[in-house]
C-alpha cells in the first residue's frame, strides 16, 4: 500500500468521529440532491408520458355536415407540426366513455339521447408539442364555426415543469448550505490531521519530499470522506425511496444508475476540491 | 558549494538576526561555525537551508540561489543538504530504522528497498546493532546518529548541524565530531554551528567562521568574501 494511502486511511483511525462528521455532511448535501433526483426523475417521466398526450382535441357542433368534416381533416393534417387527425363519432364517443368510466355504465345505460359530441383528435409529431406550436392549431381549429370548444392539454403540463424548476431551486439551495458545512467540516478534519502529523510533515519537508507528496495523504482524506459521504447519501435516498413506495405504497421509480454513479463520483471530487482548498493553508501553519 | 554574498537578515519585531555577511565553503571543505547564542549561527543555517530568505544579499547552495528558486523547488536544495540538529528532531514512538526509512520514503525510495538502505546508513554511523530500538531507549549520542543517518539518506552534497552536540557529553560530542571528519574525508562539505570552543580546539586544522552579533568578525582561513 503506498505512503498516501496508508495516512489517509491512518487518519480515519486518529479522528472518527470528525471524519465521520464531515463524511455525514457530505452525505445530507447529496442526500438533498439524491432526493431532487428521485423527485426529478419521477416527474420527468410523467413529463414525458403526459407530452405523449398531448393533443389538440376540437368538440363539434350536433350539427356539423360530413363534407365540412373532411374539409376540416384535410386542412388540419396540411399544418407542418400535425401527425394525423382522427374523426371520433358521437356513438364512439359514449362506447370510450363506458369503457373508461365502467362505474358510471348505468347512467350511460339509461340515457335517451347522446350527450356526448363529435370530435376531431388532432395528434403532434414528437417535438413539435411546444406551446406555440399547440395553441397555433387549436386556434387553427376553433376558427372552423362549426367548433364548439378546443381543449389541449397544455395548461395542466405547465404546472409540472414548474414545480419541477422549484424543486430545481429548493434543492439547490438546501443542498449548497449542507455542502458549506461539509467543506468546513472537511477542513477542520484536515486541520486536525495536520496539526497530528506536524512532526512528520516537517521532517518531510527536512529531507526534500516533494510537496505533493506531503499533500497527497491529505487530498486522499478529503476524498474518502466525500466518496463515504456519497455512498450514505444513496444509502438514504433508497431508504427514502422504500419508504415512498412500501410504507406509503405510492409508486416511485428509482433513480437511473448513471446518475447514482455521477452522485457518488460528484461527492469523491467535492471532498477532494474542499481538502485541497483548504490543506495548502493548514500546511502552511505548520511550517 | 556553499556562498553567502552580503547577507542581512532582518525580522520584524527582532531587528537585525544577520548584517552583511559574506563567506564561502567550498566542496569537500570541513568549517565551524562559531559564536555565543544569539550570534546568527543557527540563521545562518537556515538561510543556507533555505528555510528562510535573506532580507538583503545571496545565498547560494549547491547550484541553487536564494534569490531564484521558487518555494516549489525548495525540494530539490533539501535533498543536497542534509540538516543535524541539536534537539536530534527524531519521531517519537518508532525504531531507530523507522526513523531512516521515513526519510527514504517520503522521498521516493522504492518500499523494497526501504529496509536495507536504512540499514547501511544506520551502519555507516555506527549504529547498526541498535537499528530495532525505540528512539527513547537509545542514548543521546545514539539519538544523534539516528539524526546524522537521517540527514544521509539523500546522499547529500552538504551537511548542516546546528549545536549537534549540544545535549551530549564530552565523548559523545567527540564521537559525533569524528563521524563529520569521517564524512568530510569521504568528500562531503560539512558546516557545524557550535558554541562549544573546546570541541573546535580538538580539531585545528578545521576552518573556523565566528560571528558576533549578526556580523563575521573572524574567519580563520583569512579570505574575505569580496563583495561584486
Amino acid at each position: 500500500m503506498s505512503y498516501a494511502l496508508r495516512e489517509a486511511l491512518a487518519a480515519f483511525r486518529r479522528a472518527p468521529v470528525l471524519t465521520g462528521l464531515a463524511s455525514a455532511m457530505v452525505g445530507m448535501a447529496l442526500l438533498v440532491l439524491g432526493l431532487f433526483g428521485l423527485v426529478a426523475y419521477n416527474l420527468q417521466r410523467s413529463l414525458a408520458d403526459l407530452e405523449e398526450r398531448v393533443e389538440v382535441v376540437a368538440y363539434l357542433r350536433d350539427d356539423v355536415r360530413t363534407d365540412q368534416i373532411e374539409t376540416t381533416v384535410a386542412r388540419l393534417r396540411e399544418i407542418p407540426q400535425v401527425q394525423g387527425v382522427q374523426y371520433v363519432t358521437k356513438e364512439r364517443a359514449l362506447e370510450r366513455a363506458r369503457e373508461e368510466f365502467p362505474d358510471f355504465h348505468s347512467v350511460y345505460a339509461d340515457l335517451e339521447t347522446n350527450p356526448l359530441p363529435a370530435s376531431l383528435e388532432v395528434s403532434l409529431l414528437d417535438g413539435a408539442r411546444s406551446q406555440e406550436a399547440v395553441e397555433s392549431i387549436a386556434e387553427a381549429a376553433a376558427a372552423f364555426p362549426f367548433v364548439e370548444e378546443v381543449t389541449y392539454g397544455r395548461e395542466w403540463v405547465q404546472p409540472l415543469f414548474t414545480l419541477r424548476r422549484v424543486a430545481l431551486v429548493a434543492a439547490a439551495v438546501v443542498g449548497a448550505v449542507f455542502a458549506l458545512v461539509a467543506a468546513l467540516i472537511i477542513g477542520t478534519a484536515l486541520r486536525i490531521a495536520i496539526f497530528a502529523r506536524r512532526d512528520e510533515i516537517y521532517i518531510m519537508r527536512l529531507v526534500g519530499a516533494r510537496d505533493g507528496f506531503i499533500r497527497r495523504p491529505f487530498l486522499l482524506e478529503g476524498a474518502f470522506a466525500g466518496l463515504l459521504g456519497g455512498l450514505l447519501a444513496v444509502a438514504l435516498t433508497g431508504a427514502v425511496h422504500w419508504g415512498v413506495n412500501v410504507l406509503l405504497d405510492f409508486r416511485v421509480a428509482w433513480i437511473p444508475l448513471p446518475w447514482i454513479v455521477a452522485g457518488v463520483a460528484g461527492g469523491m471530487a467535492f471532498g477532494l476540491i474542499a481538502s485541497a482548498l483548504s490543506v495548502r493553508r493548514h500546511l502552511r501553519e505548520v511550517a | 558549494m556553499i556562498q553567502l554574498t552580503r547577507v542581512s537578515k532582518e525580522y520584524p519585531r527582532r531587528g537585525p538576526a544577520l548584517t552583511d555577511v559574506s563567506f564561502r565553503v567550498a566542496k569537500g571543505e570541513f568549517a565551524f561555525l562559531t559564536g555565543h547564542s544569539g550570534s546568527g549561527k543557527s540563521t545562518t543555517l537556515r538561510l543556507i537551508h533555505m528555510a528562510e530568505r535573506p532580507t538583503y544579499g545571496e545565498v547560494r547552495v549547491s547550484g541553487f540561489s536564494s534569490e531564484h528558486t521558487s518555494p516549489r523547488d525548495l525540494w530539490k536544495v533539501r535533498r543536497r543538504v542534509g540538516f543535524v540538529f541539536q534537539d536530534f528532531r527524531l519521531l517519537p514512538g518508532r525504531t531507530a530504522l523507522e526513523n531512516v526509512a521515513f526519510a527514504l520514503e517520503v522521498t521516493g525510495t522504492p518500499r523494497k528497498l526501504l529496509g536495507p538502505r536504512a540499514q547501511r546508513l544506520l551502519a555507516q554511523v555506527g549504529l547498526a546493532p541498535k537499528s530495532g530500538a525505540l528512539v527513547h531507549e537509545l542514548s543521546g549520542g545514539e539519538q544523534q546518529r539516528v539524526g546524522v543517518a537521517r540527514a544521509l539518506a539523500n546522499e547529500p552534497v552538504v551537511l548542516l548541524a546546528d549545536e549537534p552536540t549540544g545535549n551530549l557529553d564530552e565523548r559523545a560530542s567527540r564521537g559525533i565530531l569524528d563521524l563529520f571528519l569521517e564524512l568530510n574525508a569521504a568528500g562531503m562539505a560539512v558546516l557545524m554551528a557550535t558554541h562549544d570552543l573546546e570541541l573546535v580546539r580538538t580539531h585545528p586544522r578545521a576552518r573556523v567562521l565566528e560571528l558576533d552579533q549578526g556580523r563575521l568578525v573572524f574567519d580563520s582561513t583569512g579570505r574575505r568574501e569580496e563583495a561584486p
